[in-house]
């Protein structure tokens, strides 16, 4: 088989197949990931002293250990706990989704590792958005009469979206780059594909070097998405790049 | 009830009779619309604050008719501004009582204190301004937020209250794109559009250029004239002894004088105020 034959019929249908399945990891990985991470975010730096500890344990837990590691806790080491569950429960008489449900797909574990890890990234970028906020801001709305709600929605909130969108967009970018773990736990997305392909052809440079170009298009494209929306929400004087 | 109200008996007497010191045609007027409605307008009641350990407020008490403007002096650290935040209970204070045309913040309890607060307009000196809205949206977010209105009808108002400042034309710009004295007009026609009863300026000039302060000033002038109730912390003595009848003086947590600017600031008057003015005017050549 020549190369251009290869390339044609061979690795670019199957990494197109490999981009479909990573897009369907990012993107709710992301938005995930963003929501964890506003929620979080929100709660470490205003909220109740109990829900900050606990939201900080989440934090250092999913920061501080390896994303391969929580990858493969998911997706292998979860049934243990399944069936240490259903010893239990089974006698009970209780519906096998309760302890069933923990076997989760190669899918839903990736999207379940990704969306957690990036959201204590991102709560990270939201929490520091928010605290940098000057009090006197505050001290305004609650003179204005705001109470603390409408303060957060209509002050708060705008601010640091604008403030940590630089710092969130970059946690995306390396999202699109770390969805490519979802190969160790079998899902065949660009870099499953590439794998199997280069090692089966013995044709590793070609199918890794295509998979970069995929990665550096979607990620190209994501910056440009990022920029946009960056000038969309820009305000004079709120820190946003300048001229 | 009863109890405060007899207690606040013998103290807003003692107030007025300080009043009448120095008995000129504003505090007359004063006194006047104090017999219409029987009370004066803002009563603040044996206010004690410590904050960090220190006592930054000791037992101070002040009234306000409606339409009066008072001015607040002292040196810095004397506990000015604390007194405003305490008389917004943006800071509620520690004891005493703060009461504004018969309610008393306390009483209103943590759910209700956001509607006392509306009532009462707050002019820091470092403007405050919401960085992420303009001038106009400045304006306009607390009419829609905290008081409901249509967003047409809030901007509509936002525009009247620019005009008054004379800022129409800036109503689309941000903040950062205004100098320090169009920042602080645009946070008093904010203030203005809550319709408060009282409203409090913490040293509006004092962040400013000195070319800047006199645009500022003659927006308060025009707030005075139209009789809005003020009390007003400032260095500008020149300017707000025009505008008042009844100075405070405060050091270290507590009024120490009180009365007209003439009794104060008259010549040989050994007033501390007197003192203390001089040597601001001896630092800026004026």
């Amino acid at each position: 088989m020549g190369t251009w034959e290869f390339y044609v019929t061979k690795l670019i249908p199957a990494l197109n197949q490999g981009l479909w399945l990573s897009v369907l990891i990012i993107v709710p990985s992301a938005l995930l990931g963003v929501t964890i991470g506003v929620l979080v975010g929100a709660g470490r730096a205003a909220g109740p002293g109990w829900l900050r500890t606990i939201f900080n344990a989440y934090v250092s837990i999913f920061r501080g250990t390896p994303l391969v590691v929580q990858l493969t806790m998911w997706y292998y080491g979860l049934p243990s706990v399944s069936r240490f569950l259903g010893l239990y429960l089974e006698p009970l008489g209780l519906p096998a989704f309760t302890w069933k449900f923990l076997i989760l797909s190669p899918y839903a574990a990736s999207v379940v590792a990704f969306c957690l890890c990036s959201g204590a990234y991102q709560s990270e970028y939201i929490r520091g958005a928010i605290l940098s906020i000057r009090k006197g801001q505050f001290l305004a709305a609650e003179s204005l009469g705001f109470t603390k709600s409408q303060t957060f929605w209509s002050i708060t909130a705008p601010v640091a979206i604008r403030r940590a969108l630089h710092g969130c967009g970059n946690e995306i970018i390396y999202l699109i780059k770390y969805s490519s773990l979802a190969l160790i736990v079998t899902v065949l997305e660009l870099t499953g594909r590439a794998s199997s392909l280069g090692s089966f052809y013995f044709r590793n440079l070609e199918c890794y070097l295509l998979t970069a170009v995929y990665y550096l298009a979607l990620v190209s494209l994501t910056t440009y998405g990022l920029h946009r929306l960056e000038k969309k929400l820009a305000i004079p004087g709120l820190g946003q790049a300048k001229g | 009830m009863s109890n405060v109200n007899l207690q606040s008996g013998p103290s807003g007497r003692d107030n007025n009779s300080q009043d009448g010191a120095g008995a000129d045609a504003g505090a007359r007027n004063s006194r006047t619309a104090n017999a219409r409605t029987g009370r004066p307008l803002l009563e603040v009641r044996n206010v004690s604050k410590s904050l960090g350990g220190k006592l930054i407020l000791d037992d101070v008490s002040l009234s306000l008719d409606k339409g009066q403007l008072k001015v607040l002096i002292g040196p810095s650290g004397s506990g000015k501004s604390t007194l405003l935040q305490c008389v917004h209970f943006l800071t509620p204070p520690d004891k005493g009582e703060v009461v504004l045309d018969g309610q008393s913040a306390r009483e209103m309890g943590q759910k209700n204190i956001c509607a006392f607060r509306q009532e009462i307009g707050m002019i820091f000196q470092d403007f405050n301004l919401f960085d992420h809205l303009t001038a106009r949206d400045n304006v306009a977010i607390a009419l829609r937020k905290v008081k409901g209105q249509p967003k047409t009808a809030a901007r509509v108002r936002a525009m009247d209250e620019l005009e008054r400042v004379g800022l129409a034309d800036k109503a689309g710009l941000y903040p950062a794109q205004l100098s320090g004295g169009q920042k602080q007009r645009v946070s008093i026609a904010r203030a203005m559009a809550m319709e408060p009863k009282l409203m409090l300026l913490d040293e509006p000039t004092s962040a400013l250029d000195p070319e800047l302060i006199g645009e500022v000033l003659n927006v308060i002038a025009n707030l005075a004239r139209g009789g809005m109730t003020m009390l007003m912390v400032t260095h500008q003595i020149g300017f707000a002894q025009h505008l008042t009848n009844e100075i405070l003086f405060m050091e270290e947590g507590r009024i120490i004088e009180r009365g007209t600017p003439g009794d104060l600031l008259g010549e040989n008057s050994g007033s501390r105020t007197a003192l203390f003015c001089s040597r601001l005017t001896e630092l800026t050549g004026r």
